[in-house]
């Protein structure tokens, strides 16, 4: 975490992005982490207790990511996530109440409890989910982007805009996703792959599952795509590097690869025994955690080497409050009323209801003979 | 107004949104200066130019993924794949994004795509390139499955299929591409997807297809003695199904024949019987007969006429289901 702590008046200083950044600005994102790792604490809780169904994927030790490469794009550049989707989502600024209620399967969720935990989706913050099948979601990057750039460039509206797909390493073994880089290479379409490479696939390490596992820029930079790598567990780090390479992208609308190194503290999923690592393993990336890194340079005043932004009273009250919104939601999706079965198990399929799809409806149970 | 093939009538009904709509744009293999395997899309792309009408790697994952893509970004794409058995490697894109978008986000974002794939036999191709595989992708909720067997029909239902904010698959009988012409009006003109079309009107017997197989049922019933009176029912899109017009014929006449190119086991013919045998069992005169493909791959073209639910086939079938 040496980069996060650095002096500001060291003479590569004045280079770095998160340098011009206030110190409210920074606060703001040490926030956004914070509600991130406390949300899925309460998420963990939630669905040991089965008040969450289906399977839940938690986002805790990436949190640096999420929040580092989302501020340094514009909030209307779409965004595609694979199923560990819950932190993007926070950050991209969808409310923890709808989130959570969206995980409960009620109908105040983000999708009315219809999506779930992977299909996380908020049209209004440009974020299209949220997808289950490993790797699959990276064409719909390519086609976002391709639909941003023909706007801008075809139709003649809106601006030019930098898309981010997000993927796991585990994804990059995916034949989709090789079809999306040389489809994105070759049309010159704005959408930036981030590869959170965590260092599992699941329960299989990386050098494991993947060929050339320490070059994976390697795969970007066949397709002829500018990669570039990252330590993304330094959210300060995360900007610097990220915020002009997405410019860039966005500038020369071209497409960009990203191999992004961290790693997840919590199991694959929920039910995972994780007998793949050791325990000390975890403990050992833990000691060097984004939010205590980045909480520890906010603290520490600028004379010292930090930015010296907060004060320990600040940073105990917003603890205290994010527990308070992350308390708030899980009431909130407790609360919530589920969905009726008469007006959402039929609808939301196509654009009108079909007779056929209702058990009530006219065809399923056959009509009486007239002549009996 | 000008008579026009099936090929021909799809052409202008994409050439004529492309001029209404400037979000409409294809994408596919060689759909450029080639004009798509099919010669489909010939002659658009110097129309539209290289934004519009897209030139594609040979990948259907990514071509499908892509157009799903762009469908959520606001556009709506016209993905072209160039035989049925390619859908396999966009099977997922399809079924697991395209499908379920819509109730995923609860609404909030739809995938208004129109995939255009030729479909089924006897044009002398191997299998992979004469499947029927329709029955596969209705049985996905979610996705809106069409097959116009006239230039007409196909005209007004592609511009029906374009302006569906749903994904709908638009099957294209090849067999009939270049072998039957009829009138096909200029203008603008849509067909509703999920309304089935009475080919002939009769009293006897109800024979239900669609895709190809309409032109063998017309010929079987050009041989059937004159005072046998047979409905034909062309069903023009397979979902939403048109069960009313069904019900009432099967009501009128009491017997049915089913007739699809596509295997028999667990085909569409398995669920209309179905559907008649819920509707109609106290009308019925005789079991509903299924005239389709066998349960095997489709055979390479030697064999490929054994196969189809040819004209003798299909009129022996309406046959038996008279004499029941």
């Amino acid at each position: 975490m040496t980069q996060a702590s650095a002096s500001t008046s060291s003479p590569r200083a004045a280079d770095r992005p998160s340098d011009g950044l206030s110190g409210e600005t920074l606060c703001k994102w040490l926030y956004d982490m914070q509600l991130i790792r406390e949300f899925e604490t309460r998420t963990m809780q939630a669905y040991q207790q089965a008040k969450i169904g289906g399977f839940c994927h938690i986002y805790s030790g990436q949190e640096a990511c999420a929040v580092g490469t989302i501020k340094s794009v514009e909030d209307d550049d779409p965004i595609v996530l694979a199923y560990r989707d819950h932190g993007h989502a926070l950050a991209r600024g969808l409310s923890p109440r709808a989130c959570m209620a969206e995980m409960y399967g009620k109908l105040a969720g983000c999708a009315k409890g219809k999506g779930g935990s992977m299909h996380m989706f908020d049209k209004p913050h440009w974020l299209f989910g949220g997808h289950g099948i490993v790797g699959a979601q990276t064409p719909l990057g390519a086609g976002l982007a391709f639909a941003a750039r023909y706007e801008w460039e075809v139709l003649g509206k809106g601006k030019k805009k930098v898309s981010l797909c997000y993927l796991g390493d585990g994804a990059i073994d995916q034949g989709a996703f090789h079809e999306a880089l040389n489809l994105v290479s070759l049309f010159s379409i704005p959408v930036i792959y981030i590869i959170e490479n965590n260092g599992y696939s699941m329960g299989t390490a990386i050098e494991r599952h993947t060929a050339n596992h320490d070059d994976l820029i390697s795969r970007g930079k066949s397709y002829g795509i500018k990669s570039i790598e990252i330590d993304g567990f330094d959210v300060l780090n995360v900007y610097d590097q990220f915020k002009p390479f997405a410019d860039e992208c966005r500038d020369l609308q071209r497409p960009g690869f990203v191999d992004l190194k961290t790693y997840r503290y919590m199991g694959h999923s929920m039910s995972d025994p994780q007998k793949y690592r050791t325990k000390d393993e975890v403990e050992t990336w833990k000691e060097k955690d984004s939010i205590a890194a980045l909480a520890s340079c906010l603290l520490t005043p600028e004379s010292e080497g930090g930015r010296g932004c907060l004060s320990e009273d600040d940073w105990k009250s917003m603890r205290k409050e994010i527990a308070e919104i992350v308390r708030d939601a899980v009431q909130f999706a407790e609360d919530a009323p589920a969905p009726e079965v008469g007006a959402e198990l039929y609808s939301d399929v196509y654009i009108n209801p079909m007779p056929q799809l209702s058990p009530m409806g006219e065809y399923t149970h056959g009509e009486k003979n007239p002549l009996l | 107004m000008p008579q026009l093939t099936l090929v021909q009538a799809i052409n202008t009904a994409l050439a004529q949104e492309m001029e209404r709509d400037d979000r409409v744009l294809i994408l596919g293999e060689d759909v450029g200066p080639n004009g798509g395997v099919f010669r489909v899309t010939e002659g658009l792309q110097d129309k539209f130019g290289k934004d519009r009408v897209v030139d594609t790697p040979l990948d259907e994952s990514g071509i499908m993924g892509s157009a799903i893509g762009l469908a959520i970004g606001g556009m709506r794409p016209i993905p072209e794949i160039q035989f049925e058995g390619f859908l396999g490697p966009a099977y997922d894109q399809l079924v697991n994004h395209a499908a379920r978008m819509r109730t995923r986000t609860r609404s909030a974002i739809t995938v208004p795509m129109t995939v255009r794939v030729p479909v089924g036999g006897g044009i002398h191709a191997p299998e992979l390139h004469s499947d029927s595989p329709e029955a596969i992708y209705t049985h996905s909720p979610g996705l809106k499955v069409v097959m116009p067997c006239t230039p007409y029909d196909a005209k007004g239902l592609l511009l029906s299929a374009i302006r569906d904010p749903d994904p709908v698959i638009f099957f294209e009988p090849k067999r009939v591409y270049r072998s039957y012409r009829e009138e096909v009006p200029d203008e603008d003109y849509t067909i509703p997807i999920g309304e089935a079309k009475v080919v002939s009107e009769g009293d006897d017997i109800t024979v239900v297809t669609w895709g190809a197989p309409v032109f063998q049922c017309l010929g079987a019933l050009d041989n059937l003695p004159e005072d046998v009176s047979v409905e034909l029912i062309d069903l023009r899109s397979i979902y939403p199904l048109d069960v009313d017009t069904i019900v009432e014929s099967v009501k009128k006449t009491g017997r049915c024949v089913v007739v699809h190119e596509a295997p028999k086991t667990a085909g569409m013919g398995a669920e209309i019987s179905a559907l008649i045998q819920e509707n109609c069992f106290l009308y019925l005169e005789a079991p509903v007969q299924r005239c389709a493909g066998f349960d095997t791959i489709m055979p390479y073209y030697k064999l490929e006429l054994e196969y189809l639910p040819e004209t003798p086939r299909i009129q022996n079938a309406i046959e038996e289901c008279l004499a029941y």
